[in-house]
């Protein structure tokens, strides 16, 4: 698997490297985050329970409400935060959250890449290129 | 992105640092979201809780708030999202200090933007429903999926920093919900059965929510024997944004831009489900299945409007509450409910009536642990899908069922009977 680049549609903010942690599950701050604890807390979540510090989150979907769009800018002020995002699909609030913490993100896919990627491998996620990207290392 | 002569002066500086930083965030928005420019705004909804906003986004507040007046004014009406207290009620919810203080702190630096300070999610029930075609900049995605689908309005899910960029420029990145070709159904879904209570519709909202499954999705539905209300409207829209992140449905024949199921469906074939009685009643199911007793009700998410409030007032007439029931409306709405003794009414049976707030927005963790609350019961589906982030097990129930377990020690009956 090493070396292997996946292409997204889109990407924001700096490169990073950081081992990923996966699921096909959606996400959200509000929604899914105990962001004092940096846990995973909603029960139903694939990542219940799992620390999401320093980790780069791959998930299926942006979810939920626009409460994101400040949650990360505050997460990163206190570095209690994830690496980067890579989704299959964002939503606006993710983008826009990004854009004020100057965050990491790419997404849009041609394959799911949550399947593409396994959890705990070490990643390479680079929003800067012409083609944003996440390459196994 | 295609800028206007003004636009480019905003980017320069001409306007100040507030509305420079505001165009550059929306460009970057813009780009990545593949708008090709930027559309004018009539109005902006800002969320900015407390609990999300964070000391750190209290103090960005603060530093835009003490810019000369004239580069800190929005240029649009902007009006705010549920806050995250009552300050009348604070004590009673156990909420601390310095949870207040933030809230003070915020609420100086928004007035000192222009923004006015309607603390609702309601808006279209209360403030200014924006009228069908208006581009809008509304935060809160009960208030965008309303306004896009109910009104005919548009807008995209703009979270808080968007929102206030919105009022500050005037204009947002057109992409999405702004474009007539974004606005077609993707899905179609075969009714079997029309909901009847609240949470039915919330439910039913939370069910075509995961089958839609992100926020480029538009679901358009058939089948409903009857119109909607305004308030079935609210809570079936609260619950398909909340589980699904959608920002626009259609019901043919009933919403305006979907007379006929031929107005709104792209060439070729699409997705059909069909939803019925028992999948809403296994939505229901599902949550909290081993739940007997609540600590607390709460019917909340979206605030209640003054119907609503009335008929919590109607159920809990001659009755006594045994645990913790809140019933949370706007500011708007709470001085009509003062007014016509329904406040009083929910008050006399033990209830608490809280306006402003909402009760995810509130430092709900924190309450929890202050009061001892874990297990919640409720009518909205969409607090249901958000509060077990949170700590919570909540119940989805209807307003009568809620209220009975209320008088009942917290004890459930009959969850949901139809």
């Amino acid at each position: 698997m090493s070396g292997r680049v996946f292409y997204a549609a889109a990407g924001m903010g700096a490169k990073v490297r950081a081992p990923a942690l996966v699921a096909k599950d959606g996400f959200s701050a509000r929604y899914d985050l105990d962001r004092i604890k940096g846990v995973f807390s909603r029960p139903q979540h694939k990542l219940a329970g799992e620390s999401y510090v320093g980790r780069v989150l791959v998930l299926d979907a942006a979810k939920g409400g626009v409460a994101t769009a400040w949650m990360l800018y505050e997460m990163k002020s206190r570095g209690v935060m994830p690496a980067a995002l890579v989704l299959n699909a964002v939503n606006p609030i993710m983008v826009q959250g990004v854009a004020l913490a100057d965050f990491t993100m790419i997404s849009g896919f041609e394959e799911d890449i949550t399947q593409a990627i396994a959890s705990g491998a070490m990643v390479e996620v680079d929003p800067t290129g012409e083609r944003p990207c996440i390459r196994m290392l | 992105m295609r800028l206007t002569d003004e636009e480019l002066a905003m980017r320069a500086g001409a306007f100040g640092p507030a509305v420079q930083w505001a165009i550059e965030h929306q460009i970057r928005v813009g780009r990545y979201l593949g708008a090709d420019d930027f559309v004018p705004v009539t109005q902006a909804h800002i969320m900015a809780d407390t609990e999300s906003l964070g000391v750190a986004g209290v103090e960005w507040l603060e530093g835009w708030a003490r810019l000369p007046a004239a580069q800190r004014r929005v240029r649009v009406p902007t009006i705010t999202d549920p806050r995250g207290t009552d300050f009348a009620a604070a004590a009673r919810l156990k909420q601390q200090p310095w949870m207040l203080d933030l809230e003070r702190r915020a609420i100086a630096a928004f007035e000192a933007l222009g923004i006015l300070m309607t603390d609702t999610c309601i808006n279209y029930q209360t403030i200014m429903p924006p009228v069908h075609g208006e581009h809008v900049a509304y935060g809160d995605t009960g208030v965008v999926i309303y306004c896009n689908s109910v009104c005919g309005a548009r807008s995209n899910f703009e979270g808080g920093p968007s929102a206030l960029s919105a009022g500050l420029t005037g204009r947002t990145p057109r992409y999405g919900y702004h474009l007539d070709e974004r606005r077609r159904a993707t899905l179609v879904i075969h009714i079997g059965a029309t909901p009847r209570d609240l949470n039915d519709w919330g439910a039913l909202g939370g069910i075509v929510g995961r089958l839609a499954g992100d926020y480029w999705q538009v679901p358009a539905l058939v089948g409903l024997d009857r119109v909607p209300g305004s308030d079935e409207m609210k809570h079936f829209g609260a619950a398909l944004a909340s589980y699904g992140s959608v920002a626009l449905f259609h019901m043919v024949g009933i919403t305006p831009e979907a007379q006929r199921l031929d107005d709104m469906l792209p060439q070729g074939d699409i997705p059909t489900h069909d939803v019925g009685d028992a999948d809403i009643r296994a939505f229901h199911a599902a949550y909290a299945k081993d739940i007997d007793k609540v600590d607390l009700v709460v019917f909340s998410a979206p605030q209640l409007s003054l119907v609503e409030m009335r008929q919590v007032a109607d159920l809990l007439d001659g009755r006594r509450v045994t645990i913790p029931l809140l019933a949370i409306t706007s500011p708007q709405v709470k001085p009509d409910a003062d007014r016509m003794g329904l406040t009083r009414r929910i008050e006399a049976a033990g209830g608490t009536v809280l306006a402003g707030m909402c009760f995810y927005q509130s430092y709900a963790r924190e309450m929890a642990e202050a009061n001892g609350w874990q297990r919640l019961a409720t009518n909205s589906a969409k607090l249901t899908n958000i509060i077990g982030g949170y700590g919570y097990r909540p119940a989805l129930m209807s307003m009568e069922a809620c209220v009975a377990a209320a008088c009942a020690g917290g004890v459930i009956g009959a969850r949901n009977e139809r």
